[in-house]
């Protein structure tokens, strides 16, 4: 809502105490954001910032002065360029060359505005435009101090073609700044604060802030002509969609433009000025936040064929069609609300009037009509035909029905003022349940529970008068007040009075406090300090968390080969990039891999997140929390020293070693590896993480061929999808320390030669289990395959440690746990006692 | 002079021009080694007259000791001055970089997220979180919102095929699920997580973003209590030194709603631009408890009252660390996440 201060004055008298930059910051406070400030022809008020664009030349008093056009003549020496004389009130009348368009060689007596020498002007020669000052100079020969000036070139529009011709009576020697100098507020209103789309609203709320009254404008209407009774009837189908219709009838007009200062303010308050009947209907919804529209009678009683007109709100009949101002066709259905006569619809309510009852420059009768909706309903016709409209913007957030009448009376009276005519007495007002008025009980106490502090009495009854509740005090604490008109978001309860009461005091007086009362019981969130606890250990091993895109498409998913689900799928996707909600972290973190490889050779990425799977049976799907990672690339990052590590790229095992910490660190008891198999890993590098029995999901080496669907070929993509769940489920609630031993470890190696396809994690297992209690530790430190191993087979070699807590073992203990080792090895495993 | 005190010249003279270590320990096997000359001494100790045999063996024993000490004290000497030609000689370019650590990070969000979780988690929120895709009746209707209430327009909406299936707007859903569970008990949570906008993704908007709500019920919760938890969070996150301060505002959820600024002097461009030249960042919606969503959530607006808040954490990381570009969050590069 643009708010020109000269308009808003009008409503309010803002004491001069209250500066602009003030006004801005209360209104701000008080929910009224000013976003911006736009200022015309005036010097920017002191402490109000004013962006860039919204600055333009100050209209200086003694030389952007309003003239007459006494003569148009041709200059002498160039065709398109005229040589203007005009009067101003000083001694001597001022000539100068233009080439304005729009006016003539012959022509006098137009009103334009002069600018003399030094007068600050836009540039329209250069981009971006630039303020200059007129300087005396000579076109095609002639000298020419001063120029008649165009809308462009005082900041006004960026309307180029032709200069301000004023309206006829406009006063001659006069300071344009005086006469159209102005601050424009630019106010962002909320969507309970739909009141503030009409002067009237924002003055009640400058008036509650200042403290001082609102002056409504006149309420009188001089309606001399024929009684409207008889000549118009208005019948409303469903209250419900429209609670009140009015309609009054203005006859005898004459079709021109209006008064210069109202097309001035329309234009500050940011709409374009048409002809006296439409900017008089746009003027009393700038003004009162009602939108109205002007019907030609003439032609709606042709279609009646002379009976008086029959004006119906209903909903539309399927199929019925209209043809609306902008010439389109509708089709349109009983989801929309139309305006209609007996011969069909006659305007969309509220969104568009109908072309063929359209005011047009011929109009001599017209029947305006100011009515409420069902906003719901206006909202659907908007949104379905796409056209979004000062009226339907106000229509859509809903009107007061008790607003409909006065503003109704306003327009009829000024449209007599601005296009003559005579206005019917009396007033059709179709209004079937008039509104109960809203009473609201205000107990002092309850502003004190919300707010944490009594309001002063005074400031209570100041602010609610500002903002014209009535009211009357019941007893004591209590106030009863009645909710002023337009204020359709007051709800039942008290609630709504109180953010007034605390929006216009100010929040910023109001007091703070730490409540230090009784606390919620202290519950903790297992599952998400799980979670947390799961990043931290994965970024002590070096992993970098990535958040991905929870939105994705099935296609780039597919090289997964997940088990089929439906996806959560987008009614409206914004791109068809992001269609459907992730069935997999995995595919996500792949291509944050495959984007970094272009710049890094060595990526260990994570993710901790959920995917979205169906839900038998429900409409909302299940969330399941996910961990994916993907290490590829170098094992080290490059180093400036030597070669060391060069070349060596990460591997499966670099990976399961993430996993084993992760494992360890969450201490989950009974972890084990088996042979994995998943269609993205390869066959032979696949393994899967055995949670208590139970899988917790694949990791390995990528298949190469998926990698190379991902953007990673080349490299071995180590990849593991985790289902945290699982593993979380088995995270024990607490664990038991070792004591670090007191007594010397002996260290024994082992090497074995066994079968191939022996896995290690069965020497493992052997190891341990005839190793008994003194055998603290077996760590593999030699995998070997080769020469002087026989082919088929392999070679392991475990560091043995042989500890015990109550004494330091002697070589004859030691000697007799490792035969028995070996022997078992020797047995079981049919393996070869190999030197390590 | 005798043959002995010969032999510790000749010895003790040859051990000064003993260049290095290699050469002092020749020279000691030389004399003092198992077949060394001084050695040699005492084995030829039987062939002397037993009347000079306890002369010799003191003086041959006084020469062992005096050599050596000779070469214990040149042996020191030397592998000082070794010391100290290696300690000369080892000299580094300590410009030359570091060997790298392969390092690993939080995202920067999981930072902030942590940070502001932990902040309220001083003042006994405790976290609580909730499903991402939504119904209709969760996201909207229930936060006083009915089906094609003009507030709707507030949040652009990602809707699913499935009707009355959407993307959270916002983590508001949340405050009817804890209230739902913990009615008629008080509650003082946080709900962190992501929300979803349908919104072009651009230098400055996301299609999803990380909130953290806040949601405080008990029968004595007034706007006192949010203005000093408001203080108290912008003190922690920004600085002590930080005001804020409280527009009016509309959430269909609270009554009354306010906006909050935290104060933000404006140094550079950036700042500038952050507070379009106000000195003030806006860092949060927040308010009292609507009583139509504190009854949806099963306590009597009557005798309980509570408040809640709601901000993004990407906006603050972007404010905090003069972030420009919103698409980097998502973007994963490890030139950006690395910098946190």
């Amino acid at each position: 809502m643009k708010v020109p201060l000269s308009w808003l004055r009008e409503y309010v008298d803002v004491p001069p105490t209250v500066t602009v930059a003030e006004l801005v910051d209360r209104l701000t406070l008080a929910g009224l954001e000013v976003a911006g400030v736009r200022v015309y022809g005036v010097e920017i008020p002191e402490g109000v910032r004013v962006k860039p664009e919204d600055r333009g030349p100050v209209w200086a008093p003694d030389k952007v002065i309003t003239a007459r056009v006494v003569k148009v003549e041709k200059h002498p020496d160039a065709d398109k360029l005229k040589l203007v004389t005009v009067e101003y009130g000083a001694a001597q009348p001022k000539v100068m060359v233009t080439g304005a368009p729009n006016i003539k060689i012959g022509d006098s007596g137009q009103e334009v505005i002069l600018g003399l020498a030094g007068t600050q002007y836009f540039d329209g020669h250069v981009s971006p435009k630039q303020v200059k000052e007129l300087k005396p100079a000579k076109i095609r020969g002639v000298p020419s101090d001063a120029m008649v000036m165009s809308e462009f070139e005082l900041g006004i529009s960026d309307e180029h073609e032709g200069i301000i011709i004023l309206e006829p009576d406009a006063p001659v020697g006069t300071p344009y700044a005086e006469l159209a100098g102005d601050v424009v507020l630019e106010i962002d209103v909320l969507p309970n604060m739909a009141r503030c789309l009409g002067m009237l609203g924002v003055a009640r709320e400058a008036a509650a802030i200042v403290g001082a009254k609102v002056k409504a404008p006149s309420a009188g209407v001089e309606a001399k002509g024929k009684p409207i009774e008889g000549r118009v009837t208005v019948s409303i189908a469903d209250p419900k969609l429209s609670a009140r219709y009015t309609a009054m009838l203005i006859e005898g007009i004459t079709v021109g433009p209006a008064p210069g200062w109202m097309q001035r303010r329309l234009r500050y308050a940011g709409m374009r000025p048409i002809n006296n009947v439409v900017d008089v209907t746009n003027y009393v919804m700038l003004e009162w936040g009602q939108p109205l529209h002007a019907f030609d009678l003439d032609k709606l009683l042709k279609r009646s064929k002379g009976k008086p007109p029959a004006i119906t709100v209903r909903p539309a009949k399927p199929g019925e069609v209209l043809v609306t101002l902008d010439g389109q066709k509708r089709e349109l259905s009983p989801e929309n609300l139309v305006i209609a006569d007996e011969a069909g619809a006659v305007a969309l309510a509220g969104v568009m009037g109908g072309a063929d009852t359209e005011v047009s420059a011929e109009t001599k009768n017209v029947l305006l009509e100011s009515a409420s909706f069902d906003f719901v309903s206006i909202r659907r016709t908007m949104r379905q035909f796409n056209l979004p409209s000062e009226a339907s913007a106000r229509f859509s957030r809903g009107i007061d029905p008790e607003i409909v009448k006065p503003a109704a009376e306003r327009a009829a009276e000024l449209m007599r003022q601005c296009a003559g005519g005579t206005v019917a007495s009396g007033i059709v007002d179709c209004y079937p349940a008039p509104r109960p008025p809203r009473e609201i009980t205000l107990k002092l106490a309850a502003v004190r529970k919300l707010l944490g502090t009594d309001l002063p009495a005074l400031d209570v009854v100041r602010i609610l008068q500002g903002l014209k509740y009535e009211m009357e005090q019941t007893q004591g604490e209590t106030l009863k007040v009645t909710a002023p008109v337009n204020r359709l978001d007051i709800q039942e309860g008290a609630a709504d009075v109180i953010e007034d009461l605390a929006r216009v005091y100010g929040y910023d007086k109001l007091p703070s406090r730490l409540k230090v009362g009784e606390l919620p019981e202290q519950k903790g969130n297992r599952p998400l300090a799980l979670e947390e606890k799961v990043r931290d250990i994965l970024t002590e091993c070096g992993l970098q968390e990535v958040i991905t895109y929870s939105l994705t498409t099935p296609e780039r998913e597919a090289p997964l080969q997940l088990p089929p689900a439906e996806y959560v799928k987008l009614l409206n996707p914004i791109t068809s990039e992001r269609a459907v909600m992730r069935q997999s972290v995995l595919a996500g973190v792949l291509e944050a891999a495959a984007r970094n490889l272009k710049h890094t050779p060595e990526v260990r990425l994570f993710e901790v997140g959920p995917v979205y799977l169906p839900h038998k049976g429900e409409k909302l799907p299940v969330e399941p929390v996910r961990l994916a990672v993907v290490m590829t690339g170098r094992r080290r990052p490059e180093f400036w020293q030597g070669e060391q590590g060069k070349g060596e790229n990460l591997d499966f095992f670099d990976l399961k070693g993430v996993i084993e910490a992760l494992c360890a660190d969450l201490h989950l008891p009974d972890v084990r590896f088996g042979k994995g198999s998943a269609a993205y890993l390869h066959p032979g590098k696949a393994a899967e993480l055995l949670v208590g029995g139970k899988s917790a999901g694949t990791f390995g080496e990528m298949h190469p061929k998926v990698a190379e669907a991902f953007d990673l070929a080349g490299k071995a993509v180590l990849a593991a999808e985790l289902d945290l769940a699982v593993m979380l489920a088995a995270v024990p609630e607490r664990f038991h320390s070792v004591p670090v031993p007191a007594f010397p470890p002996a260290l024994r190696d082992v090497a074995v030669v066994v079968d191939e396809d022996v896995p290690a994690e069965k020497v493992l297992a052997e190891i341990r289990a005839a190793g008994g209690e003194l055998l603290t530790g077996a760590q593999l430190f030699d995998l070997y395959k080769g020469e002087s191993i026989p082919a088929g087979k392999k070679s392991l070699a475990y560091a043995l440690t042989y500890q015990a807590f109550d004494r330091t073992l002697t070589d004859k203990d030691v000697e007799q746990a490792h035969k028995k080792i070996e022997n078992r090895l020797k047995h079981v495993l049919k393996a070869q006692l190999r030197a390590p | 002079m005798s043959d002995l005190a010969a032999l510790e010249q000749r010895a003790l003279g040859e051990l000064q021009h003993s260049a290095d270590e290699a050469a002092l320990r020749s020279w000691h096997s030389r004399y003092l080694g198992d077949k060394g000359e001084v050695t040699a001494l005492f084995k030829k100790i039987g062939t002397i007259p037993p009347a000079e045999k306890k002369t010799f063996g003191q003086q041959a024993n006084k020469v062992k000791e005096s050599l050596t000490q000779a070469y214990e004290q040149a042996l020191a000497r030397e592998k000082e001055r070794a010391l100290q030609r290696s300690l000369a000689e080892e000299k580094l370019d300590v410009t030359l970089p570091g060997r790298p650590v392969p390092r690993g990070r939080l995202h920067v969000s999981r930072q902030l997220l942590r940070e502001v979780t932990g902040i309220f988690a001083d003042m006994g929120f405790q976290v609580y979180r909730s499903r991402e895709v939504e119904d209709d009746l969760t996201n909207f209707e229930l936060l006083n919102m009915p089906p094609h209430h003009p507030a709707r327009d507030m949040w652009d909406t990602f809707h699913t095929t499935t009707p009355g299936v959407l993307l959270r707007t916002h983590t508001s859903p949340g405050q009817i699920h804890v209230m739902r569970e913990t009615a008629p008990r008080p509650v003082r949570v946080i709900l962190p997580g992501m929300v979803y906008r349908y919104e072009q993704v651009t230098m400055r908007s996301e299609l999803m973003f990380h909130q953290v709500e806040g949601l405080a019920i008990g029968e004595d919760v007034t706007m006192a209590d949010l203005k000093g938890t408001i203080e108290a969070l912008a003190h922690r996150l920004y600085g002590q030194d930080r005001k804020i301060r409280i527009r009016s505002s509309y959430f269909p959820f609270t009554e009354p709603s306010i906006e909050v600024d935290v104060s933000w002097p404006v140094v550079d461009e950036e700042s500038e631009r952050l507070t379009k030249g106000t000195g003030w960042l806006e860092i949060m919606g927040a308010g009292m408890v609507h009583p139509v969503v504190l009854r949806n959530g099963g306590y009597d607006p009557e005798k309980f009252s509570g408040f809640a808040f709601g901000m993004g954490i990407e906006r603050i990381a972007m404010c905090k660390f003069g972030i420009q570009d919103i698409r980097q969050f998502w973007g994963n590069d490890l030139r950006f996440l690395g910098q946190f």
